[in-house]
């Protein structure tokens, strides 16, 4: 319902802005194709930052934060294009095909000085995945219980320096190349647990794992470098200034809490780690 | 030095300086050319990056400890099904038909399917029926799908080095009193394995890159490390430094291969 309010705003907002893209507007010019925005996601990408797979429809948390943004920056819904491109395509020196890539990219010093991000559009808590038989065989969430696990996480995540900095566990962790493969391992009893951030825990334990339960959370502001996603841009793009105003706009009129609320309420409710 | 002597040393020496010159032009043309791309400081910064290269590099070499603990382990493995997988396909005696086929079926099956899909379901699929630890560790069934692949493709090997032994030598042999057995002992193998030692030399330099993928399933190694370093640091230079690392095993291997290799043609000319 929120999300359909939000459109409808969204679209009055385009449509009392008279023509679509005011040539005046601090995007113009710096898209890779005039007049159009082109926004890139994962592949496939993941709930519920987008749903089904189809970022076009405006649907999850992150497809309907795109939508906003470009709202804010003055496209209309059908001046979006979406496009695919993994993280090592995002980091690659050169061209790239979209003007910014949305795929919950945590913003880090050492990748800010290859690549550009915006400013953060949400603070992700750390929650830790496990099996019901885990939890039966008295895992509890503190950091002492967590040591002794095994421990699996995506490769690419920034997860893992909070696995191997925070938690330390005394068996060296196992790591693979996405959401599936971690699930398959902790189906397959090699690892007992893996940290994703929260909504993704939430979905894999609620919808992949048959018996999958969520241990316990780090929250975003717990850790000295909380975990922050932004939208990755071509590092000096002349476009990071404009959606960066546009995320200014859309935080302080509530629209992006809205959104969260939309998408990611369910995040509560799972105990903080000790 | 007779007058021929002398004109062939002298098109040799031409020869010689031809070589160095274009040898010497081309590699000119690309440290000149290749900086004047437009993109090249950003290539630059990303792919060889001295910084990053030197921050890690030592982690790098750590994680290679594990390739080469887990090629040390399967190589003695992949040898010895293969070589039992070679001899029961030569099973001669019309009633090993059932082993016969039972190699052949495996051979096809293994060296048709790509390694990563063995690795995958022998991986994930094989403790996901339940084994307890460590019986299900990633280690010991990336292993095994490692060995099932590799024994498939040198047990070819086998069987071409044991086909090339003439059969007017195992019909010597058996005309001498020896068993069928000790024919195979005794006169074939000695001289079919020395035969496939080079080819068998290029499996193991295939295996010694493949030992990478077992990475998918979970077990940290060289190029799973760079890939960690590459996430966290956004740059492409850790992979540099693991094809410097492989290519330093894998070079050195090629050329003892190739003199292997040079080494047997000339004994058999």
């Amino acid at each position: 319902m929120t999300m359909q309010k939000i459109s409808m705003a969204l679209a009055a907002l385009v449509l009392s802005s008279g023509s679509a893209f005011a040539a005046d507007h601090c995007a113009a010019g710096k898209t890779i194709s005039d007049g159009v925005l082109t926004i890139a996601t994962g592949n496939p990408a993941y709930y519920p930052w987008v749903m089904d797979d189809a970022p076009e429809s405006g649907a999850g948390f992150e497809a309907a934060v795109a939508y906003a943004v470009a709202g804010a920056m003055g496209f209309a819904k059908e001046d979006v294009v979406w496009a695919r491109a993994g993280f090592d395509e995002s980091i690659q020196p050169g061209a790239k095909n979209f003007d910014f890539n949305m795929q919950q990219f945590s913003i880090t010093e050492a990748r800010e000085a290859v690549i550009d991000f915006s400013d953060p559009y949400y603070s992700a808590s750390m929650a830790v995945l496990v099996r019901q038989s885990t939890v039966d065989a008295g895992a509890t969430a503190t950091l002492a219980s967590l040591k002794g696990l095994k421990w699996g996480a995506v490769a690419s995540t920034t997860a893992l320096p909070v696995v191997t900095e925070i938690i330390v566990p005394s068996a060296s962790p196992l790591l693979y190349d996405d959401n599936t493969n971690v699930v398959e391992a902790m189906k397959a009893g090699q690892i007992d647990a893996a940290l994703f951030d929260l909504p993704t825990a939430l979905y894999l334990s609620a919808v992949v794992l048959d018996d999958g339960a969520l241990l316990g959370q780090f929250p975003a502001d717990s850790t000295e470098s909380p975990d922050q996603f932004g939208m990755l841009m071509e590092d000096g793009s002349a476009l990071r200034a404009c959606v960066n105003e546009a995320l200014g706009e859309i935080t302080s009129n509530g629209t992006l809490a809205a959104i969260e609320a939309e998408w990611l309420q369910e995040t509560t409710g799972v105990p903080v780690i000790k | 030095m007779t007058r021929r002597q002398k004109y062939e040393a002298d098109l040799r020496r031409r020869a010689g300086i031809k070589a160095g010159l274009s040898t010497a032009a081309v590699l000119l043309a690309i440290a000149i050319l290749v900086p004047m791309a437009p993109g090249w400081p950003a290539v630059k910064k990303s792919f060889f990056n001295a910084e990053i290269f030197l921050k890690t590099f030592p982690g790098l070499l750590e994680a290679f400890v594990l390739d080469v603990a887990i090629f040390l382990w399967s190589v003695p493995l992949i040898a010895a099904l293969g070589l039992g997988l070679a001899l029961m396909r030569d099973a001669q005696s019309p009633g090993l038909m059932p082993l016969r086929l039972a190699a052949i079926g495996f051979i096809d099956v293994f060296r048709g399917v790509p390694v990563i899909l063995v690795i995958f379901l022998i991986g994930f699929g094989i403790p996901g029926l339940g084994l307890p630890r460590p019986y299900n560790s990633p280690y010991i069934w990336g292993t095994v799908a490692l060995v099932l692949t590799y024994s498939a493709y040198v047990a070819e090997i086998f069987r071409s080095g044991i086909e090339s032994v003439h059969t007017s030598q195992r019909s010597a042999a058996t005309s001498l009193g020896l068993s069928h057995g000790d024919v195979m002992r005794y006169v074939v193998l000695p001289q079919a394995i020395r035969r496939v030692v080079p080819a068998n030399m290029n499996m193991l330099i295939a295996l010694q890159k493949d030992v990478a993928l077992l990475s998918f399933i979970g077990p940290v190694e060289i190029l799973r490390q760079a890939g960690v370093y590459k996430s966290l640091m956004a740059n492409f230079t850790p992979y540099v430094g693991a094809a410097l690392i492989f290519l330093a095993v894998t070079i050195p291997a090629t050329r003892f291969a190739d003199y292997l290799l040079n080494r047997q043609r000339r004994a058999r000319s």
